[in-house]
């Protein structure tokens, strides 16, 4: 019986962790972690810039040049076209979803553990603290990417030439009845090209970042409801250890990677719709 | 439902983990952040110096022409006294050799007076003596009326002289 007890505890327990703090339909924890982590990223780099000199930078102001120089590397290498707004959008990007993933760095128990202890009904308070582990935030921010797709196709193209591709490329053809035959082929095309990117966008970072929590909260059980009287306990926390110690080793890189996937695709769409055909 | 211990072990795991960048990943972020310092001040430190160089060069440069137009000036003024000197020299020498000339033109013009007087008063004592011996019709003794002639060549020295 006991281990159907704590198979029921687990469920409650991965359940309890997957569950949004809901208020009127929208997950008000995503949101405001998402936020914070914004304001946060705005502020330290206003301050920075505020302060910043153009003698010997301190050691902040270097990390920031640096960080910004290298999104900017990566602007400059890829997208040829005109945008001033793709440098700073990048770098946005890449900051903010690495904050945001690097909020599944914390003890995954931590902040959803705080939020128990002081709530008076600790079964309801609910807490997940990685804004891009839900699918809002990343399809909200694959969104906004897929608009600016549109407006940097359209600000390139022009209105005319932009609606044109839409039934002439990627498939060329000569003469009125070849155009026409070409014409429905790309149509759908270009349609399934536009709706996969955001798709892909957000799927990618939300999978891979919902899985990373949902590791580390498997890594968890395994000491869950244990106490120091059991035998059990004492094998298995070296074991937690270890495995949270790997994946969250690993996950560093995970995040890093994802967040610059992301910056990536961002850049190499912008510049795609930018590009004629 | 008790998280104490899973929580306490997360914990762990992820100052482990911390422990781990700061062990490893810290040093080469703070090393390439100071390198770029470095770098940045070494830029401006050169930038300065290449200014304050140019600055060096630009007043030495100055200092040389402020110098060497005074020496310009110096040397016009040496050659423009040089030549002031070497023309009153030449001067001097001038009036001196035309003293020198004069004075010589003088001197001959003096001698050659004296010998054309004398050489006058002996052909009028000449002449005086033959127009007075065929006066008289006879030889005057040139000797015996030496005296006489001496004196009479005298006046007619004298005369000229007087009538200069």
């Amino acid at each position: 019986m006991a281990t159907e007890e704590a198979a029921g505890g687990m469920t409650t327990y991965i359940k309890h962790h997957l569950h949004h703090l809901e208020m009127g339909g929208l997950h008000v924890d995503s949101i405001f972690f998402k936020v914070a982590l914004a304001l946060f990223f705005v502020l330290l780099f206003i301050g920075v810039a505020r302060r910043a000199t153009a003698g010997v930078p301190g050691k902040l102001q270097c990390f920031i040049e640096m960080l910004v120089e290298f999104v900017d590397g990566m602007v400059k290498e890829t997208f040829h076209g005109r945008g001033k707004l793709v440098a700073p959008l990048a770098l946005t990007i890449f900051c903010l979803v690495f904050l945001m993933n690097f909020m599944d760095m914390l003890p995954v128990d931590l902040l959803p553990g705080m939020a128990q202890a002081l709530s008076d009904h600790p079964h309801e308070a609910y807490l997940r603290i990685v804004p891009t582990a839900d699918l809002n935030t990343t399809l909200g921010m694959a969104f906004t990417v897929f608009l600016l797709i549109q407006y940097y196709g359209i600000k390139h193209k022009g209105v005319v030439k932009f609606f044109g591709e839409f039934v002439t490329a990627p498939f060329h053809a000569e003469g009125v009845v070849g155009k026409i035959l070409c014409a429905v082929p790309n149509l759908l095309l270009r349609l399934i090209e536009e709706a996969v990117r955001p798709v892909s966008l957000s799927l990618r970072l939300f999978g891979n970042m919902y899985g990373g929590e949902l590791i580390f909260i498997l890594i968890a059980c395994m000491t869950l409801g244990g106490s120091l009287t059991s035998g059990m306990t004492w094998v298995m926390a070296p074991v937690q250890f270890i495995a949270g110690f790997i994946w969250t080793a690993f996950h560093v890189l995970v995040i890093t990677l994802q967040a610059f996937i992301f910056m990536m695709l961002t850049i190499v769409y912008l510049s795609m719709a930018a590009e004629h055909h | 439902m008790n998280i104490g211990i899973t929580l306490v072990i997360q914990g762990l795991a992820f100052f482990a983990v911390a422990w781990l960048v700061m062990k490893f990943g810290w040093p080469h972020i703070m090393s390439a952040i100071e390198e770029r310092q470095k770098k940045i001040a070494d830029g401006l430190a050169a930038a300065d110096r290449g200014q304050k160089d140019l600055d060096d060069a630009k007043a030495q440069a100055a200092e040389i022409v402020k110098e060497s137009r005074v020496k310009a000036a110096q040397v016009v003024d040496q050659a423009n006294r040089r030549s002031n000197a070497l023309i009153d020299e030449a001067k001097g020498t001038a009036a001196v050799e035309a003293d020198r000339l004069v004075a010589g033109a003088r001197d001959t013009i003096a001698i050659d007076a004296a010998r054309a007087r004398g050489e006058l008063r002996t052909a009028v004592a000449a002449l005086v003596v033959q127009g007075t011996s065929q006066l008289l019709g006879r030889e005057v003794n040139a000797a015996a009326h030496a005296d006489l002639l001496e004196r009479l060549a005298a006046q007619i020295e004298q005369s000229p002289a007087s009538a200069q």
